[in-house]
């Protein structure tokens, strides 16, 4: 019977035409592969658009090349309008959010290595896994199809707040069709990574290999188990808001639309709607998606921490328990970013207390990757100086976070770059950097070849002090009072500050070419890089006990049983300074 | 020195004793890793039943979710505004709640059928059982007609929007349903033959339990007057 299952279900056997293999392929590596490319366009597209928008804050009457040729309504002469300014924030934070941090650590590098570091040879679903990429992939043509219709991609920002976004072209330039299309967008990016979600969580529960215990599991397996959970309760509750917010806009309901509102000199024909209402079941979602960017950076610090510090991740049960503390809470505290919506102070309290609460399990988490350093024969790889500079951000942003926990503080900070600085540092750069982690270890077992280190050692400082000198004066900017979503900053008050940013876009652009060296480092490596071993690394864990690039079914036909706990470096009495988990040495067990 | 945190713990026995002689030694057969000690017994023939069932139970939570987040908006919708004005619900609903409860049952009878090795039996019990899915789905359509014919649409009141969200949602997850009733209608005679098939109507049978109770559940939503 488990033949039969095997055959069913896992089985398919290794295509050899082109469209099957590369395409429509059922193999969980071709599609970590795919999800993480389209992670890639969607970064770079991303960041040209953050380019954009830097330098339309300080030179806004700047001609740019190009510009009017992607909307000549929007960029006259390549001279941006304030309302495309949003329009491409709004893309921005699109892109970035849903189709970079949601997917290239999770669906990308979960895809690919999930399966493996458990010990299977798929996922429990390849026909789902493959229909999640592609509904994901057609929602993000749908997005990048807003670019290209008249009236532009939407202005709501990435959050999309009712009754903007709910009302209809009479609110402004792309809230036509092109809030439409980023309204089915969404939905369809929900339910990609709900069908991804359920397919996650089925193959950690079942497939895991003899030997394999969840409390053997790699924490990057750890990290994805738990952002699968988030994502099925939180993507359900956000496709229910994308569903009743396309309702408002062509079914003439009143979710979200209260009465007697004035757009443009027009009373809409609405009534009694309430605009909080999308922002309850936004943040619900929003809140867990955070950690759904974040978590899985966590994990792969943590492996490549405990890697090229040649010692067992400091307290493995409490970091795993740390992860689950993290995905709870995180379910309870979406009214935080709601503090100024005129809740009941008991409420915000209550949302305040829980939000801090995190505070706990991520300081956990925090010592551990000290403690996992601390006394460690380290070793500066370039992956290890992503992972450390993981840890930096993290902290980093996070601290601010406790500032923005609190409603008093909130209120002054809120709408202000101070929260474009928390959240960039904590969940958008320090995700990349997990990103950028992951990419330089697992390079040579995804493509068989390995990295410049030179190049990117060079790419890890030229990013790591870029993307401070970008984010932390947003801090002060913040305090300053300045506020987010303007597009020009003539305003007595903001005038002194512009020095300030333009220095940060000049940071912005210079940070963002470092990344071109990365961009050539990948794809160079892909055809010219030095042929990799099997563990280039010397690592623990069941990817690396298999060749570089692993076989179509990964194991080559074997079936791996596993002896060891996943951090097993600088094991006294070993007869190397690491034991592979699917090792059968025996060693005593001994302390210092 | 380098320590270990983490002892390492004793190479594990051989397999052989460990396991029991189950499984083929493949990493898929779902022993769920254990490390140690007394472990976990699986017939052979529960390793793909528990990868499908964990998978139609997730299904369930995922869905379960989205119900949740409707309720959610109706519950605050109808209690923030005054606008609210309840939507008489048809009573045909009620004769297809029914229709919809003996499906359910005609749906475990197939599958007690198949556990009788009764293929003949199976087959006709999911045939009835589309029947009913397909009588029931003619009946929500037939109680928006009369919702249509009273004038209330979509748009008339928020009472009536939660209204056609809540059945056109119910349904479309039904028609999920109605597409594995036929996939296995039209596999019968393989299923019944073949053990390893068996999961799928487990797993669609737990499914369409679900629908009917999702819908009981939606019936009481939309009639209770708070």
């Amino acid at each position: 019977m488990a033949e039969a299952y095997a055959e069913e279900v896992h089985q398919h056997e290794e295509p050899t035409g082109f469209i099957r293999k590369y395409i429509f392929s059922l193999d969980h590596k071709v599609i970590g592969k795919q999800y993480y490319f389209l992670a890639l366009f969607s970064v770079f597209v991303g960041m040209i658009l953050s380019w954009l928008i830097r330098i339309h804050l300080v030179w806004p009457n700047a001609h740019i090349w190009g510009l009017d040729k992607l909307s000549s309504v929007g960029a006259p002469g390549g001279a941006m309008t304030p309302e495309y300014y949003l329009s491409l924030l709004t893309l921005h934070g699109t892109l970035m959010v849903f189709f970079v941090l949601t997917t290239a650590p999770q669906s990308g590098f979960g895809n690919y290595f999930l399966p493996i570091q458990i010990g299977a040879e798929d996922m429990a679903f390849p026909r789902l896994n493959m229909l999640s990429f592609w509904v994901t992939f057609l929602g993000l043509a749908v997005l990048v199809s807003t670019f290209f219709v008249t009236d532009g991609p939407p202005i709501a920002g990435w959050t999309s707040y009712p009754p903007l976004s709910a009302v209809g072209s009479s609110s402004g330039p792309g809230e036509g069709l092109g809030q439409d299309l980023w309204v089915i967008s969404i939905a369809l990016f929900c339910i990609g990574s709900l069908l991804a979600a359920l397919n996650f969580i089925a193959t950690t529960l079942e497939l895991r290999a003899r030997g394999m215990s969840l409390m053997r599991m790699p924490l990057t397996c750890w990290s994805w188990f738990i952002t699968a959970i988030l994502g099925l309760l939180s993507f359900a509750v956000l496709f229910a808001a994308c569903v009743l917010l396309f309702l408002d806009r062509v079914g003439g309901t009143s979710f979200f639309i209260p009465g007697g509102l004035i757009v443009s000199g027009k009373v809409m024909n609405h009534s009694g709607g309430s605009p909080l209402l999308w922002q309850h079941l936004f943040w619900f979602f929003g809140h867990p998606e955070v950690y759904i960017a974040i978590l899985p950076g966590m994990g792969v610090t943590s492996h490549i921490l405990s890697c090229f510090s040649r010692k067992p991740i400091f307290g493995y049960k409490v970091m795993a328990y740390s992860i689950m503390a993290i995905g709870f809470l995180s379910f309870t505290v979406w009214g935080h970013h709601m503090f100024v919506s005129g809740m009941s102070p008991y409420t915000a309290f209550t949302f305040s207390i829980f939000t801090m609460a995190i505070g706990v399990p991520s300081a956990i988490k925090t010592f551990n990757w000290l403690g996992t350093l601390w006394g460690g024969r380290i070793r500066y790889t370039t992956p290890m100086l992503f992972a450390m500079g993981f840890v930096s951000l993290f902290v980093t942003g996070g601290l601010s976070g406790l500032f923005l926990a609190q409603p008093p503080l909130d209120v002054y900070l809120h709408a202000t770059y101070f929260v474009i600085g928390h959240f960039h540092l904590v969940m958008g750069v320090a995700a990349i950097f997990g990103i950028f982690a992951g990419t330089y270890f697992w390079f040579p077992k995804m493509f068989g070849r390995m990295m410049s280190e030179t190049l990117g050692k060079i790419h890890f400082w030229a990013t790591f002090i870029g993307v401070y000198c970008i984010f932390m004066p947003m801090h002060f900017l913040g305090i300053a009072g300045n506020p987010r979503r303007y597009s020009m900053f003539t305003d007595n008050f903001l005038v002194p500050l512009m020095p300030v940013h333009k220095f940060m876009t000049i940071a912005a652009l210079l940070t963002g070419a470092a990344q071109f060296i990365f961009l050539f480092n990948l794809f160079w490596s892909v055809f010219k890089g030095e042929k990799a071993p099997a563990n280039p690394w010397q690592a623990t864990s069941l990817e690396w006990s298999i060749p570089s690039p692993p076989p179509f079914d990964n194991f080559g036909g074997k079936h791996p049983v596993v002896y060891h706990d996943p951090y097993e470096y600088g094991v006294p009495g070993a007869s190397k300074d690491f034991i592979m988990q699917d090792s059968p040495e025996i060693v005593a067990a001994s302390g210092d | 020195m380098a320590t270990t945190l983490t002892p390492p713990k004793p190479a594990a026995p051989p397999i052989d004793a460990r396991f029991h002689g189950h499984g083929n030694g493949s990493g898929r057969n779902g022993f769920g890793g254990s490390d140690g000690g007394p472990h976990r017994q699986y017939s052979e023939g529960a390793v793909p039943e528990r990868v499908y069932l964990t998978g139609i139970w997730l299904t369930i939570a995922g869905i379960a979710m989205l119900f949740a987040a409707f309720t959610s908006a109706m519950v605050v919708r109808r209690g923030i505004s005054f606008d609210w004005v309840d939507t008489q619900l048809p009573h045909v609903l009620y004769f297809n709640t029914l229709v919809l409860f003996a499906s359910s049952l005609t749906v475990e009878r197939a599958r007690q059928s198949l556990a009788a090795a009764r293929g003949v039996q199976f087959a006709r019990w999911l045939y009835g059982t589309l029947v009913l899915a397909f009588g029931f789905l003619a009946g929500q359509l037939l109680a928006w007609q009369q919702l249509v014919a009273r004038g209330v649409y979509v748009s008339t009141n928020p009472s009536s929007s939660f209204f056609y969200l809540l059945t056109a949602a119910h349904g479309l997850h039904l028609l999920g349903g109605i597409a594995a009733l036929c996939y296995l209608a039209f596999h019968s005679k393989k299923i019944a033959r073949q053990l390893s098939k068996r999961v799928a109507v487990d797993a669609t049978v737990v499914y369409w339990h679900f629908m009917d109770g999702l819908w009981i559940y939606i019936l009481v939503l939309l009639a209770v007057r708070f």
